[in-house]
């Protein structure tokens, strides 16, 4: 089992980190979950600008790609998180997860996106056209979402 | 970066650490936290093992920002060498303690 856990400020390119699993995950892999996050738009939003605690993220990711990896047999998994500034409709995040089944690849995406959300010291700052900046609010739906897989 | 301790008894109580001379602990401040404080980062006295609610109190006594902070009604979270703490975490002296909002990441 390989895990990747990427923290960048470049973008990431979709189509080359799920060749690049594939080829980790060999011939008995049966599929591929993923998600991609992007800047929503919408409410004169500009761009976000993530903050993180990089010692504390690095540790909380590669737990959390492990812990997915050993509950839902992943043969191979990736977990990339953009930080800096980030304008509307750039990619924020990237999960993949290469299972032999697709249940566990497709669990297994839900696990690490809901849990990063609540786990991961990461923080967004939204820069508005009217010039001013809010840090985003936590909401209840993401602690509930992150509740289902405890 | 987080030091973590080189010892633990089976109870998980330190009893040697990495920095078991220093009489300091390194303070984080992030996102809404660091700019209520209007700091990043700092050096706290601390020459005992005590609870973080113990901390926060001490350095509450004498910063007004930082009291605001405690006692607004935003949640604040705790972070003691890169693990989610609560009031009863001990931090010791050469510890990292963070202190920032939830998260919203993703």
């Amino acid at each position: 089992m390989s895990v990747k856990v990427q923290i960048a400020e470049q973008s990431f390119d979709v189509g080359d980190e799920l060749a690049s699993l594939l080829k980790i995950a060999g011939e008995t892999a049966g599929g591929v979950g993923a998600f991609v996050g992007t800047v929503r738009g919408g409410d004169g939003l500009l761009a976000l600008t993530l903050e993180h605690y990089p010692a504390m993220t690095q540790r909380v990711l590669t737990e959390l790609a492990e812990k997915a990896a050993q509950r839902f047999n992943l043969l191979a998994c990736t977990v990339i998180h953009r930080v800096g500034r980030l304008e509307v409709g750039e990619q924020i995040v990237l999960v993949l997860t290469a299972a032999a089944h697709r249940a566990e690849a497709l669990d297994a995406t839900g696990f690490l996106i809901d849990r990063l959300k609540t786990e991961a010291p990461f923080w967004k700052l939204e820069s508005f056209e009217a010039g001013h900046d809010e840090w985003v609010k936590p909401r209840a739906a993401d602690d509930s979402a992150a509740a289902r897989w405890s | 970066m987080c030091r973590m301790p080189l010892l633990v008894n089976s109870r998980g109580t330190v009893v040697e650490s990495v920095q078991a001379h220093s009489s300091v602990i390194t303070v984080l401040y992030f996102s809404a936290v660091r700019e209520r404080v209007a700091r990043s980062s700092e050096q706290v006295p601390l020459d005992t093992q005590i609870p973080v609610s113990v901390l926060i109190e001490r350095m509450c006594a004498h910063d007004p920002a930082l009291s605001g902070v405690f006692n607004g009604p935003d949640i604040v979270r705790v972070a003691v060498n890169c693990h989610l703490a609560e009031a009863d975490t001990l931090v010791s002296p050469g510890d990292e303690v963070a202190f920032f909002p939830p998260m919203t990441g993703g």
